[in-house]
Parts: C-alpha cells; sequence; structure tokens
C-alpha cells in the first residue's frame, strides 16, 4: 500500500466517545486518489508515487499539465504530491488509493500549510510577554533587550524577533484515528490538525521509529 | 461545512426532554466505579442552558446540607441516562444566576402555570 494519502480540512468538532468523554477531532475528506505518475530507483533515482486529489476544469490545466494527467485517462487533479513507497511495481497508473490503507485506531501524521500570520511581532510569533500598559511605559509588545554591547557585540544567531509568522508547512505526529466513513471518504482525526479548513493536507502512515 | 453538520447530527440525542432555566429537574448521571455502572440521581434547578450542537450544556444547582452544589451537564453526553422535569417554574431571564445570593424562602421559584 501506499503509506499517504491526500486530503482537505474541512473543519473540527466534538464527539462523545461511548464512556461520556468528549473528543476534539478534526474532519478531513480524503481521497480517493489516482496514481498519476510511478517514480522508480532505475528511472529516477528514488521509489516513490505522484498522486492527484480534487477536481480542476479543464480550461484552468496548463497544456504540459494536461498532457500529463491524458496518461491516466480524462481527470484533472488540483493537487499532486509525491510519497515515497517501497515497491513501486506493486502500483499501476490510475490506480486509485483511498482510505481502506488506515485503521480506527491507529496513529498517523498530518502535514499541511499553516495559516499565513504575514509579519508578526515577538508576542504572536515566540509567545513573549508584553510590557505595562501604564505607569509611563512605552514598551508595549517591543521584543526588549537584544543582546549585550562590547561583547559580543552582534546579535546572536537564532535571535527570536518579529518577522513572517504561519504559510509555513507544518506537521503534526501521532494524531489517533477516531473514526473512518469510507463511503463518504471522510476520516476523523483526534486534535487539531495544520492550516484553515479547505487546507490541502497530507495523512501519512507512521514511520516505523516514530511508531 | 454540510458534512461536519451532519457528523454532529448523529451526536445529537433527540431523548432529552425540553426543560428551560427555572425548571426543577432529575438528572441520572451514569457513573463507572472500576467494571461496575450505576445511576445516580442529581436534582434541582436548572440555572442555565447553553446553546451548541454537541457541546450544549445546562447547570443544575441543589442545596445540599445547607451548601449550594452546582453541576454542569453536557446535553447529550451519553453519561447522562435520563432527564426528568419534575416542576416547570416561572422566571423572567434565561439565566437565573440570582438565585446564589439567595436563601431559604426566598429561593423559591415560581410554579409555571401551563394552560
Amino acid at each position: 500500500m501506499s503509506n499517504g494519502i491526500l486530503g482537505k480540512k474541512l473543519g473540527m468538532t466534538g464527539l462523545f466517545a461511548n464512556d461520556g468523554d468528549y473528543l476534539p477531532v478534526t474532519v478531513i475528506e480524503a481521497g480517493p486518489c489516482t496514481v498519476t505518475q510511478i517514480k522508480t530507483k532505475a528511472n529516477d533515482g528514488y521509489n516513490a508515487l505522484q498522486i492527484g486529489f480534487g477536481k480542476k476544469k479543464v480550461k484552468l490545466v496548463n497544456k504540459p499539465l494536461r498532457g500529463h494527467f491524458a496518461k491516466i485517462g480524462d481527470k484533472n487533479f488540483e493537487v499532486l504530491r509525491e510519497f515515497r513507497v517501497d515497491n513501486p511495481d506493486e502500483f499501476q497508473l490510475g490506480q486509485e488509493i483511498t482510505l481502506d490503507m488506515f485503521d480506527v485506531g491507529e496513529r498517523i501524521e498530518v502535514s499541511g500549510t499553516t495559516k499565513g500570520r504575514g509579519f508578526s511581532g515577538v508576542i504572536k510569533r515566540h509567545g513573549f510577554h508584553r510590557g505595562p500598559k501604564t505607569h509611563g511605559s512605552r514598551n508595549y509588545r517591543r521584543p526588549g533587550s537584544i543582546g549585550n554591547s562590547a561583547w559580543p557585540a552582534k546579535v546572536i544567531k537564532g535571535k527570536k524577533m518579529p518577522g513572517q509568522y504561519g504559510n509555513s508547512r507544518k506537521t503534526v505526529k501521532n494524531l489517533e484515528i477516531v473514526d473512518i466513513r469510507s463511503q463518504e471518504n471522510i476520516i476523523l482525526v483526534k486534535g487539531a490538525i495544520p492550516g484553515p479548513p479547505s487546507g490541502t493536507v497530507e495523512i501519512k502512515k507512521l514511520k516505523l521509529g516514530n511508531r | 461545512m454540510e458534512k461536519i453538520k451532519q457528523i454532529e447530527k448523529e451526536q445529537l440525542r433527540l431523548d432529552i426532554p425540553d426543560f428551560f432555566p427555572g425548571d426543577t429537574v432529575k438528572v441520572y448521571v451514569r457513573i463507572r466505579e472500576g467494571e461496575k455502572e450505576r445511576t445516580q440521581v442529581f436534582s434541582g434547578v436548572v440555572i442555565s442552558k447553553r446553546k451548541g450542537t454537541t457541546n450544549a450544556s445546562f447547570t443544575v444547582r441543589k442545596v445540599s446540607y445547607g451548601i449550594g452544589v452546582e453541576r454542569v451537564f453536557p446535553l447529550h453526553s451519553p453519561s447522562v441516562s435520563k432527564v426528568e422535569v419534575v416542576t416547570h417554574g416561572r422566571v423572567r431571564r434565561s439565566k437565573i444566576y440570582y438565585l446564589r445570593n439567595l436563601r431559604g424562602k426566598a429561593a423559591r421559584i415560581k410554579e409555571r402555570r401551563r394552560d
């Protein structure tokens, strides 16, 4: 089996377990995905599957991609991603990948692009504390001192400062699968995952070392 | 969004009767003690109801041995096995937190006539 699938985050809600516990769950619409390209060690230097997910209007697909998609029939995908596999020979072009590869209770990892917060200050970006708002203070949300003076006479590398926050790829590991509804292609995962609702996410099996 | 609403809808319990703040209710709570399961009754006045789909809740207040006890129950939780409405009370607001400052006779609630 492929070790991953593509999905769309739909949002979060809560479910009751049978013993009355309230579980926070993220609802992800995952698959069905189609194998669009098989990369082999002999040909490409590594073994991987390229899979496509989502629909796109034909007129919005550019010509090179149209040719690429033509190899597996008249399907157009919104997203294409690669997943490493051990044996690429097991797969065929156009093969469908569904949620059947996961089981309820299994642990997975989910990657996605986090919500972009733009150029943020140190309070939002690094969780610094705020200065006093009153008593003549003008140090409301400033970062404070960023180092010493004569020595080392420079700012130490990696100093936490304002800058771009969010809109970066993040992975959450060890998430538990609460429920799988294969008819609706919906998977329920305990806890939060990166990105806004409607964001594309990659759902992967945990690597052996992380299990 | 519709799919999430549908998932939430499956969670909702339709067997819980309609009740309002001011009503006196008996809440049958499932309690697990190791392997055994038993039901405990918590009866008192509903002092607030929080709306929501799966996370809707209500607060019940009673005075036990002179000490006020309040308990918040998730409305749709499977641990609430039954809710019984004892009396309907007539109150003018939806959150009757003023009851916390009243004792004895003053803490009574008039019964609502149902025509």
